[in-house]
C-alpha cells in the first residue's frame, strides 16, 4: 500500500475542528469516487474518532491521505492525541462503555465503519488510531 | 436560531445545521420552551432531519435525549427524513434508536402523532388554529 501524494492535516483542538475534519473527510471520499454509503460511513467514522480526541484527547491533528492497493483507491485517517490514552482497550472497543456520555458507541461503531482499524495507546501514552475505507469496486 | 413551526397541530423543527456542542442547547431549550408556550395547543413534536448529511452517535443521542425530554413533559416525538446512508451507517454502528419512534417523512410523522390522540381528528380540528402566528422566535423567557 502507498501513499499518494495527497494528504493533509487538520488541527483538532475544538468542535469547529471536529466538523471541519468531517466535511473534508466527506469532500475526498467524494472526490475519489465513493458512494453515498461508503462516503457517509468513513465521514462518520472520522465525526466520531475526532470528537474523541478533542473530548477525551486533549486536541491534537488528523492526517488524511489517499492510498493505493493493487488498483485500489483508498482514504487513510489518522488521529492523535496526547492525551491520557485508554486504559481499558478491550473493554472499550466492545462498545457500551464510555467514562463520558454518548460515546460508549463511538470507537466500537467507528470500527465497524471501516475496512481497517489499528489502534496505539497506553495509560498516559496518548492515542493514535489509524483507518482505511476503500472505494467498492 | 432554530426555526420552530406548528403544523397541523404540532411542532415542527427542521435541523439545518449541525448539531454541534454549541448548538444543541440552543437546539433543546427550542423545543421544550415551544412545547412550554404552546400551553396544550400542539399535540407532539416532528423532528426533520432531511439536511442532515451524517448522524454520529453524538447527534443520535442529543435526538434521542430531546425526544425523552419532550415526554417528560407529556409530548412524543418522531424523527422524520433519515437519509438510506445515515440509517445503514447508524446500524452498523450498532446505534439502533429504539427508543425514538421515527417516519419516513413529515405527512407520515404527522399521521403517527395524530393517530395517538383522537383517531380521525387533529389537534387543529380539535382546538382551532392557534390564536397568533408563531413562527417568530419566543422571546419570553
Amino acid at each position: 500500500m502507498t501513499a499518494a501524494a495527497l494528504s493533509h492535516t487538520v488541527t483538532l483542538s475544538c468542535q469547529d475542528d471536529v466538523a471541519t475534519a468531517r466535511r473534508l473527510a466527506r469532500s475526498i471520499a467524494l472526490e475519489l469516487g465513493f458512494d453515498a454509503f461508503a462516503a457517509t460511513a468513513v465521514t462518520t467514522a472520522t465525526s466520531e474518532l475526532a470528537r474523541n480526541v478533542v473530548v477525551h484527547g486533549g486536541g491534537g491533528f488528523m492526517g488524511v491521505e489517499m492510498v493505493r492497493d493493487a488498483g485500489r483507491v483508498g482514504l487513510a485517517l489518522t488521529f492523535h492525541d496526547e492525551g491520557p490514552g485508554i486504559e481499558n482497550l478491550e473493554r472499550a472497543l466492545q462498545g457500551g462503555y464510555s467514562t463520558r456520555r454518548s460515546l460508549g458507541l463511538g470507537l466500537s461503531g467507528s470500527r465497524r465503519l471501516v475496512d481497517s482499524f489499528d489502534i496505539d495507546t497506553a495509560p498516559g501514552a496518548g492515542t493514535r488510531i489509524r483507518i482505511v475505507k476503500w472505494k467498492r469496486r | 436560531m432554530i426555526p420552530i413551526l406548528r403544523v397541523a397541530g404540532h411542532i415542527l423543527v427542521s435541523v439545518q445545521t449541525e448539531l454541534g456542542d454549541d448548538v444543541v442547547e440552543t437546539f433543546q431549550d427550542a423545543v421544550l420552551m415551544a412545547i412550554h408556550n404552546d400551553r396544550g395547543r400542539t399535540d407532539g413534536v416532528v423532528i426533520d432531519i432531511t439536511a442532515l448529511e451524517v448522524v454520529d452517535t453524538y447527534v443520535a443521542r442529543v435526538l434521542a435525549d430531546t425526544a425523552a425530554m419532550a415526554k417528560l413533559m407529556g409530548r412524543q416525538t418522531v424523527v422524520v427524513g433519515m437519509r438510506p446512508d445515515v440509517a445503514f451507517t447508524l446500524v452498523q454502528m450498532g446505534f439502533t434508536l429504539p427508543e425514538v419512534h421515527t417516519a419516513l417523512n413529515i405527512d407520515d410523522g404527522i399521521a403517527w402523532l395524530d393517530a395517538l390522540h383522537t383517531p380521525g381528528t387533529t389537534r387543529a380540528q380539535r382546538v382551532g388554529p392557534l390564536d397568533a402566528p408563531r413562527s417568530e422566535p419566543d422571546t419570553n423567557r
